[in-house]
């Protein structure tokens, strides 16, 4: 028997408020493809049977290839210790630590993890993290929003196109006004940008290295900004910070990004979580949760949940927002990445990153087929131009054995040549020489 | 002379100008406050908008226009020190308007009514 609280009564008195007469009506909007078809769920399985299902499902995975995959996502090196750790059953906690006396370890690691993007941004404060990068970047927006009381946002055109997505759809029923500038080549379209500035603009959201790899100097623009008291919001993949601009350097308001890159695995896209930074006068507008560090009545350090007046489970519907969760074993993991690597090891890792990617652009750059797209520098991914299709490059890389770039044909109108290739620290030289190797033998 | 609304804000009006609070009643239910949220100068509202915000360590609230009109002045010493509140919530002022119609200052209760209006929350 099912457990529902409310009479046949309720749901008749329920369902009349909001003027329908059947339940099912609420499910009108879910098209009857997607919808379950029975709840006839079959017998239960043994251990050793569903054992040995998901074996034969994972093994239908091809993990032999080389990756040269990114658009957002990385595949770095992370180290056991990583793992060991972050498995450790005092971490999997269940949810929120609002109950300080019972919770020190995992608030403790979560101000780690905020000192850590303190260090790594430049800014003075942050968040114990959001969901990923798109609702980081959201939620950035809508800060902006609050900050300045402008309602009008534009959007790079070098900004990752699936963040845009979020933007849309996370404020779609927000009164905001979202400009989102025309992609024209991987540099920013100053002419454009400073025809849209002006005291009416809430925010201009970049990102560097942009969603082609593409680096640029955005220090003249966030002045630009700052004359028109109009928020500056960098979005940045973190390893890259080890060698370019930081946000603080930049004096950029807000810095938002994804966190996979920090010791997190490529999972089909997940998990992951966000980074959301900011200058101190602007806290009282970050959203999600934030850990502090104070003394309890014996004077011992003890870290506890701060400025929680902004959140939804006190200022109700006027919250900064009802973000009330966050990603708190991902940002453990990224927490023992940063700090098994320190502030040179992790400087040193950009930099690899950064050295590997313009080696194979240079090698490639010397074939006949193959044209580079970026005018710019970049960092460590880049854009081909091929002779042939996005789909057809791919598969043909595929049978020798790499996993080539991501294709960007779907994602952007005339981009059917155009493949974003990266490497990371992972990538051999060995690889490298090979992968052109193979380009030349397609081409 | 002050008066009161019954979102707890006092008002004095001298000419066309609003020096506005919040009562004592007011503070002593928040409890300690750790921060305030002053308006822009030249923000506006009208009677009963929301033109302010304050927190505390168990609550946060809007502080709402006892009258419509502009924001002419803030009290920014409330910013590094909001607790002055706490010591002494009637004699510390959070904002001054400019007043669009004075004659709304009437509709406000005096002392006694607002004293009155209090014990029967």
């Amino acid at each position: 028997m099912p457990y529902t609280p409310h009479t046949k009564d309720d749901v008749k008195r329920m369902l009349a408020q909001i003027g329908i007469k059947e339940e099912s009506e609420l499910f009108d909007y879910i098209p009857q493809s997607l919808r379950a078809k029975s709840f006839d769920l079959k017998e239960g399985l043994s251990e050793f049977e569903v054992y040995e299902d998901f074996k034969e499902m994972a093994s239908k995975n091809d993990t032999s290839k080389v990756c040269f995959l990114g658009g957002g996502y990385y595949d770095h090196i992370i180290p056991s210790a990583v793992d060991a750790l972050s498995s450790r059953s005092e971490f999997y906690t269940a949810y929120t630590p609002y109950q300080a006396e019972a919770s020190q370890g995992t608030l403790q690691a979560l101000y780690e993890y905020q000192s850590l993007v303190c260090e790594l941004t430049n800014l003075e404060v942050t968040n114990a993290s959001m969901y990923d990068g798109g609702s980081a970047m959201a939620e950035a927006a809508l800060m902006a929003i609050r900050i300045t009381k402008r309602d009008k946002i534009v959007v790079d055109s070098g900004v990752n196109p699936i963040y845009k997505k979020i933007l849309k759809t996370y404020l779609a029923y927000h009164d905001i006004e979202v400009i989102f500038m025309e992609t024209v080549s991987d540099k920013v379209d100053t002419k454009t940008l400073t025809s849209l500035i002006d005291d009416s603009v809430a925010a201009y959201i970049f990102q560097n290295p942009n969603f082609f790899g593409s680096l640029e100097d955005y220090s003249e623009i966030v002045k630009s900004l700052h004359e028109v008291k109009a928020l500056a919001i960098m979005s940045a993949y973190p390893i890259a910070l080890g060698v370019i601009k930081t946000p603080g350097e930049l004096d950029a308001d807000i810095y938002c990004g994804d966190g996979q890159s920090l010791g997190n695995y490529l999972g089909f896209g997940g998990p992951s979580f966000g980074i959301l930074a900011t200058k101190q006068k602007y806290v009282r507008n970050l959203p999600g949760r934030i850990v502090g560090l104070t003394n309890d009545r014996n004077d011992k350090r003890a870290y506890v949940l701060t400025l929680q007046a902004r959140e939804q489970h006190i200022r109700r519907a006027k919250a900064t927002s009802n973000i009330c969760s966050n990603q708190n074993l991902m940002t453990l993991r990224a927490t023992i990445f940063m700090s098994l690597l320190g502030k040179d090891g992790f400087a040193k890792l950009a930099l690899q990153n950064y050295n590997n990617a313009n080696y194979l652009k240079t090698q490639l750059a010397e074939l006949s087929a193959v044209k580079i797209f970026n005018q710019n520098a970049t960092f460590n991914e880049f854009v081909i131009e091929l002779p042939i299709t996005c789909d057809e490059f791919l598969d043909r890389m595929s049978e020798k054995g790499f996993f080539a770039g991501l294709k960007l044909d779907h994602l952007y109108e005339n981009f059917e040549n155009r493949v974003l290739v990266s490497v990371t620290e992972k990538r051999t030289k060995a690889q490298m020489d090979s992968f052109v190797a193979s380009v030349k033998e397609i081409l | 002379m002050k008066k009161y609304t019954n979102e707890h804000e006092w008002a004095e009006l001298e000419g066309d100008i609003a020096t506005i609070g919040l009562s004592n009643y007011a503070i002593d239910e928040l409890g300690d406050i750790t921060f305030v949220e002053l308006p822009e100068i030249g923000a506006s509202a009208a009677k009963g908008e929301s033109i302010a915000f304050i927190e505390s360590v168990k609550a946060a609230s809007d502080i709402y226009a006892p009258l419509g009109g502009e924001v002419v002045e803030v009290n920014m010493d409330l910013e590094d020190t909001p607790e002055t509140l706490n010591e002494d919530a009637e004699g510390t002022w959070i904002l001054k308007m400019k007043v669009s119609d004075i004659s709304e200052f009437e509709t406000l209760m005096d002392k006694a009514a607002y004293s009155a209006y209090t014990q029967t929350l």
